[in-house]
């Protein structure tokens, strides 16, 4: 085993609160050169995580996510708005300002640079948050493919700590915190309000759980950054909260089939194989990526992307194989978990669309045993909708 | 969690238990709070036989899969079937309820070059001093 001394090591990069993870004591990983919490044995581990934000709420570090500021320098829409409009697939310009939406910047192919959630924060100013593993690329590409544009690009990612306050009572506990009335905030719009009397502190009811809640973005020294955590923390325990690590945000988003860069899209595989069509505006004009899109929809698909449910013992994991009654090889299991909401293993694979009506059977191949498995309507997991409660009480 | 001072225990986290040319095999403690949540455990059937450290069986929590390594040669007379439906309780009792195999080893004095209970806890206290560092 490699030792931790070893020269050729690189340095793993650590968000404001890394030694607020370990004095929780949080087991530690790395992911994508960041050394993240993975889970806090102190919250019950990665299912009681889980669980907490699926029915109370839960903290998430997320300050590894990138940040990148485009805004234009007349005001008015203008380049900043085409160069968002030209890098990435969903139609900016139908965003009020305040709005966020999903959207993805694409290469040439039609396949993903990265996904991103874009906010408009201006008539001529966005946000783009961006992946962890993906920062440098990202923001290299965003510079070279805007050059023509009269637009700032702006690199903000360590400029801010971002926190995720996930769950169904989130909002409970953030509104503690807040002098924004955060019941007017539409899910995926932002406003800007003092939070723990940090003033025009960022807040989007955005996340990647697919649970209500909201993302902050407070200033990422230190000593802010752990007073804000332990604030919400206080806040949240009447209602139980608990700090949750990449664990539980991994199965929180595979349940409600929320995309991760590197598993369900990456620059090997385009919008309609990932099915995120609903996110890609091919009226709005050209962008990159678009007239490939096209051929690729002439063409037809090849593979899709659809969801299992395993019938035999089982779990599927990321690059398990999918194969057919007579083992031979029909696909690519992109994501596999337990689904600890609800209790069966569950995945997402690329397989033929031949394959992908609900109900057709697919084996996965889990250590050279074929296990039966089924495709199911995805999202595994949908919020419940709020039942508006009863005007008057009834009596008999 | 004590670590029982009749065991022996792998750099790879098994423990066994012999008593004559029995012996009963399970994870530690240190590799189920490694683990997190285990969901899932895969065991050899009776009669199988396995050698000091190949793989003999899986055990798998939400996020990871673990291969578990046999610490010495023998023919498995027993698995813990209770595992296949409370997987769980190798998080809760990993030393005692949760033992995995009772195997007929081959050469009981095989175990003899594993780590006793104070060598083993000096082993994992250095990686968990690693994984702070």
């Amino acid at each position: 085993m490699e030792s931790a001394t070893t020269p050729s090591k690189i340095a793993l990069r650590k968000t404001a609160l890394n030694a607020t993870h370990r004095r929780l004591g949080a087991k530690m990983v790395d992911f994508g050169g960041w050394d993240m919490p993975v889970e806090y044995p102190s919250s019950g581990g990665l299912i009681a995580e889980h669980k907490a934000v699926r029915g109370g709420v839960g903290l998430f570090d997320v300050s590894h996510m990138g940040d990148i500021r485009i805004h234009g320098t007349s005001g008015k829409p203008g380049g900043a708005l085409a160069a968002v409009q030209h890098i990435s697939m969903n139609d900016a310009s139908l965003l009020a300002i305040g709005q966020a939406h999903y959207s993805a910047m694409l290469y040439p192919e039609g396949t993903f640079v990265d996904d991103v959630i874009v906010h408009r924060l201006g008539e001529d100013d966005f946000l783009l948050v961006i992946n962890a593993g993906t920062r440098e690329k990202d923001i290299n590409w965003v510079r070279e493919n805007t050059k023509g544009f009269a637009c700032v690009i702006e690199e903000l990612s360590d400029a801010y700590t971002q926190l995720a306050i996930q769950g169904p009572r989130a909002v409970d506990v953030l509104q503690k915190l807040t002098d924004a009335d955060l019941s007017v905030i539409k899910n995926y719009w932002f406003t800007h309000g003092t939070v723990c009397g940090l003033k025009n502190t960022l807040i989007a009811r955005t996340g990647y759980t697919g649970e209500d809640g909201f993302e902050i973005y407070v200033p990422s020294d230190a000593a802010t950054s752990e007073r804000v955590w332990n604030e919400v923390m206080e806040a949240g325990r009447e209602f139980q909260i608990v700090p949750c690590g990449l664990g539980a945000r991994n199965t929180l988003r595979l349940e409600s089939k929320m995309a991760l860069y590197g598993h369900e899209i990456s620059d090997k595989i385009n919008v309609w194989e990932a099915g995120l069509e609903r996110y890609c505006k091919m009226e709005k004009g050209d962008f990159i990526g678009r007239a490939a899109l096209e051929r690729a929809k002439a063409a037809g698909l090849t593979r899709t992307l659809v969801g299992l449910e395993m019938l035999d013992r089982g779990i599927a994991r990321d690059e398990y194989c999918c194969c057919g009654e007579a083992g031979e090889a029909v696909g690519v299991v992109t994501s596999g978990s337990p689904s600890p909401t609800l209790g069966k293993n569950i995945a997402l694979a690329y397989v033929p669309p031949a394959l992908a009506g609900i109900g057709t059977t697919i084996y996965v191949e889990i250590r050279g045993q074929k296990c039966k498995a089924q495709v199911v309507a995805t999202p595994f997991y949908k919020r419940p909708k709020k039942v508006a409660a009863p005007q008057t009480a009834k009596t008999v | 969690m004590a670590y029982p001072a009749n065991f022996r225990y792998t750099k790879d986290h098994e423990w066994v238990d012999v008593k004559g040319d029995l012996a009963t095999i399970g994870i530690t403690d240190y590799a189920q709070s490694e683990l997190g949540d285990v969901v899932f455990v895969e065991l050899p059937k009776v009669g199988a036989k396995i050698e000091a450290g190949k793989s003999f069986g899986t055990v798998e929590s939400v996020k990871a899969v673990s291969e578990i390594y046999a610490p010495a040669a023998g023919e498995v007379l027993e698995a813990n079937g209770d595992l296949h439906n409370t997987p769980e309780t190798l998080n809760t009792d990993p030393h005692g309820a949760a033992w995995l195999i009772k195997v007929k080893l081959a050469n009981p004095s095989d175990v003899g070059s594993l780590m006793d209970a104070a060598a083993y806890e000096a082993f994992i206290a250095e990686k968990k001093k690693e994984a702070s560092a």
